[in-house]
């Protein structure tokens, strides 16, 4: 009995050569299709840096300021392609950096590798200089790591790790390769993975619970749809729209499925969770059938899940096995891939409209309408609000940008009203909720996506943690653009503290640089707005211009996000003021 | 589903790779949870290693563990069961002075009735082993404690189960995909 096959590898094998370790790890990410990499170099690692230097019309480095803005890069560049982002560090501290991005990248299920250099494998244990045990320290906030200490395992590990990365619920792979390993020579060859044995990416979607999941849909009055990434993940957009359209239910998105269907269709009914909207949330807890596609149900959605949606049948398609009745406990579980099991639910499911249904969304909007979005989107007070912010981008974007935002109420303000005719165009930190990750995912999104009008979006908190990064626009001159909403607060803790800690505004007011004068010491063209009559045009400048550009749009100090979940509450005790 | 704490016996067929423990350990820290033992040897496939680890939690804490080991890429399958549900045992070690065994005659009997093995025997200290339920070995430690052990030690839980386990099956499939 054969059991040792741990690994499937393509048959062909490229032909041997004797190169370095280091070469080899250059040799691996061409073969795995990498362009360009987010890295910072240092000791550990220079092996590979000299082999980056000679290979530099290949495969581009971008020398980022700091390593957590390297795993950041490498997030947007794979949130908006697709492909895995590739992120390079040295030992010690540089791999310590790392982990902030990496645990985004687990928690989001964003597909990354990261390779660090680590001490010669003599020195493994001994507290060397610049010595960390990062695949210790990694272990909980990555898919899979491992730590080589021979070069002739680079060209396998490596394999593994872009299959690992973007296989199944993809996410971050660490890669830790000691520097004797980097020297050494070996007889190089690649194949790439195709199977691990103890690894099962996509489980099979059994046509039992297909019909089952049918069944319910077919007989609902009230169904409801809440979408996550897996959408975007599975490329199953197509899919969903058609689903949607046929059996005519109005569908809800997490933070993370924003943009899978455009927010301009007519069944796009909103975004769910503590700062959604207030139909889809006040009616999880009206509908008879609730469908969830590729997403986990987390805190930030549900809310008191005692409380969430105990009325409705709940169907669940997901590729994760583990996140099937972590929180919510499910009726129907289609596991698989949400473009193979949406493609086979679509026959099965019966041509309907439910336009009362549809209808209790929209006058749940309108009041929506008067009680929140009127005073964000047309203020009558003198304030600027981030909803006019967002209301002039959607203007000179029509709803094409890609928008990339931080963490706070702003990123909460951006995924409300940005409009979005694109699919993938809404790259946040969402599990994490990790403030600093704007500026550097913009610029792996605009280098992976050039052709597209790609927007950062922070708060004067947020930019703050990761402002150096504007040296990596400057340098590689990517034209991003930049926009910052200054409320000279940490806002979203501010909105806390009033609401629920009696206006005690403990360390969250700010006072900050002159942004603008930062901005152009980095030489990227920047702009200041404090009245509502110049923001039109600062923005039409923004995305007229063909370079970088900086916009601090000063808003309104204490201005809440709303509607509102409070913490632990239930979805329907959503508040508007 | 039944919310009440019991004893489960967790057993994971995994690759056998450097980290793979820190690994699994960590699902349950991240829960704070507290393991009651843990064993990991080569199972009876060459070359896959098993663990068999000894938790008291909800049966809905078990299911959910279970899924996340699972999750993990190096681990094959993993199961979790009820006492009823395996045949287990530990076992330990006791050493003590060679002269209480001579000057306690009771000791002899104690050997005897709780069918312990003298591994070794010299002029300083004898070695008894036992393997075990938990109560037996405690009941022994009890007994012997009254006349002086120089050291005792205790084995976590191995444990196979009743029902089958189909690694071999799955890796064959496996191969011939």
């Amino acid at each position: 009995m054969n059991t040792d096959t741990k690994i499937k590898s393509e048959k062909m094998a490229t032909k041997a050569e004797r190169i370095s370790g280091s070469e080899a790890i250059i040799r691996c990410l061409l073969e795995e299709g990498v362009e360009i990499l987010y890295g910072y170099p240092g000791g550990a690692i220079m092996p590979v840096y000299d082999e980056l230097y000679k290979y530099k019309d290949k495969i581009h480095h971008v020398l980022t300021r700091h390593e957590q803005g390297a795993t950041h890069a490498a997030q947007g560049y794979a949130r908006i392609s697709g492909k895995v982002g590739v992120a390079m560090a040295t030992s010690g501290p540089g791999a310590t950096n790392l982990i902030t991005g990496i645990a985004d990248a687990q928690i989001d299920s964003t597909p990354i590798v990261c390779i660090t250099g680590q001490v010669s494998s003599h020195l493994l244990g001994s507290d060397a200089f610049q010595e960390t045990d990062i695949v210790g320290i990694s272990t909980p906030v990555t898919k899979w790591n491992h730590q080589v200490t021979k070069a002739s395992e680079i060209p396998e590990v490596i394999a593994k790790a872009f299959y690992i990365a973007k296989s199944g619920r993809p996410g971050p792979v660490l890669i830790d390769i000691t520097k004797d390993a980097q020297f050494e020579e070996f007889d190089f060859s690649y194949k790439k993975c195709i199977g691990i044995r103890s690894y099962n990416p996509v489980p099979k979607t059994s046509q039992e619970s297909l019909e089952a999941a049918a069944a319910l849909i077919n007989q609902a009055k009230k169904p409801m749809i809440v979408w996550g990434q897996g959408v975007i993940l599975g490329k199953a957009e197509a899919e969903l729209k058609a689903i949607v359209e046929k059996a005519g239910i109005p569908a809800a998105w997490t933070i993370l499925g924003a943009s899978a269907l455009p927010t301009s269709h007519p069944l796009n009914i909103g975004m769910v969770g503590m700062h959604g909207n207030y139909a889809p949330n006040k009616l999880t807890n009206e509908c008879d059938v609730l469908i969830a596609i590729g997403m986990r149900f987390d805190d930030r959605v549900t809310g008191d899940l005692k409380t969430y949606a105990k009325q409705a049948k709940i169907i669940h398609f997901e590729i994760d096995p583990s996140e099937v009745d972590k929180n919510v406990k499910t009726d129907v579980a289609v596991l698989g891939d949400s473009k193979v099991s949406l493609a086979s639910l679509l026959p099965l499911l019966n041509a309907k409209s439910h336009p009362e249904w549809l209808q209790e969304f929209k006058d749940l909007y309108a009041i929506e309408f008067e009680k929140v979005i009127k005073y964000d989107l047309h203020p009558t007070k003198e304030g600027l609000t981030m909803g006019e912010v967002l209301k002039e981008i959607n203007i000179q974007t029509k709803g094409n940008a890609a928008i990339v935002s931080d963490v706070g109420q702003h990123q909460m303000i951006a995924c409300r009203y940005a409009d979005f005719n694109i699919t993938k165009s809404n790259i946040t930190s969402g599990g994490l909720g990790t403030m600093g990750f704007g500026l550097p995912a913009a610029i792996g999104a605009k280098m992976a996506a050039p052709d597209r009008e790609v927007i950062s979006i922070s708060g004067d908190g947020g930019y703050q943690m990761t402002i150096q990064e504007l040296g990596t626009i400057f340098q590689t001159k990517v034209p991003v653009k930049i926009v910052v909403l200054n409320n000279e607060f940490l806002g979203m803790v501010r909105q806390w503290q009033q609401l629920f800690f009696d206006k005690r505004y403990a360390s969250t007011e700010m006072m900050n640089p002159n942004f603008v004068a930062i901005a152009k010491g980095y030489h990227i063209a920047a702009k200041r707005v404090e009245k509502r009559e110049d923001l039109a045009n600062a923005v039409k400048e923004m995305i007229a211009s063909k370079e970088a550009y900086f916009l601090e749009v000063c808003v309104e100090k204490e201005d809440n996000v709303f509607p509102m979940i409070p913490s632990g509450a239930s979805v329907s005790d959503i508040r508007l003021s | 589903m039944n919310e009440e704490i019991k004893t489960f016996t967790i057993s994971i067929y995994t690759e056998n790779n450097i980290g793979l423990l820190n690994r699994i350990s960590a699902i349950f820290q991240r829960r704070h949870m507290n393991i009651e033992s843990l064993t990991t040897s080569q199972s009876e496939i060459e070359g896959v290693n098993r663990f068999v680890i000894v938790v008291n939690m909800t049966e809905v804490q078990a299911i959910k563990i279970v899924k996340q080991i699972e999750k993990q890429v190096e681990t094959i399958r993993a199961y979790y069961h009820t006492d009823d549900e395996t045949i287990y045992t530990e076992s330990c070690m006791f050493k003590i002075k060679s002269a209480l065994l001579f000057e306690e005659p009771q000791i002899q009997n104690i050997i005897k009735e709780s069918d312990t093995r003298i591994v070794t025997v010299n002029k300083e200290f004898f070695v008894l082993e036992k393997s075990g339920r938990r109560h037996e070995i405690e009941a022994l430690r009890r007994d012997l404690n009254v006349f002086g052990i120089m050291q005792f030690v205790r084995s976590g839980r191995i444990a196979v189960t009743k029902d089958e386990m189909k690694i071999t099956e799955m890796l064959i499939a496996f191969n011939n995909q």
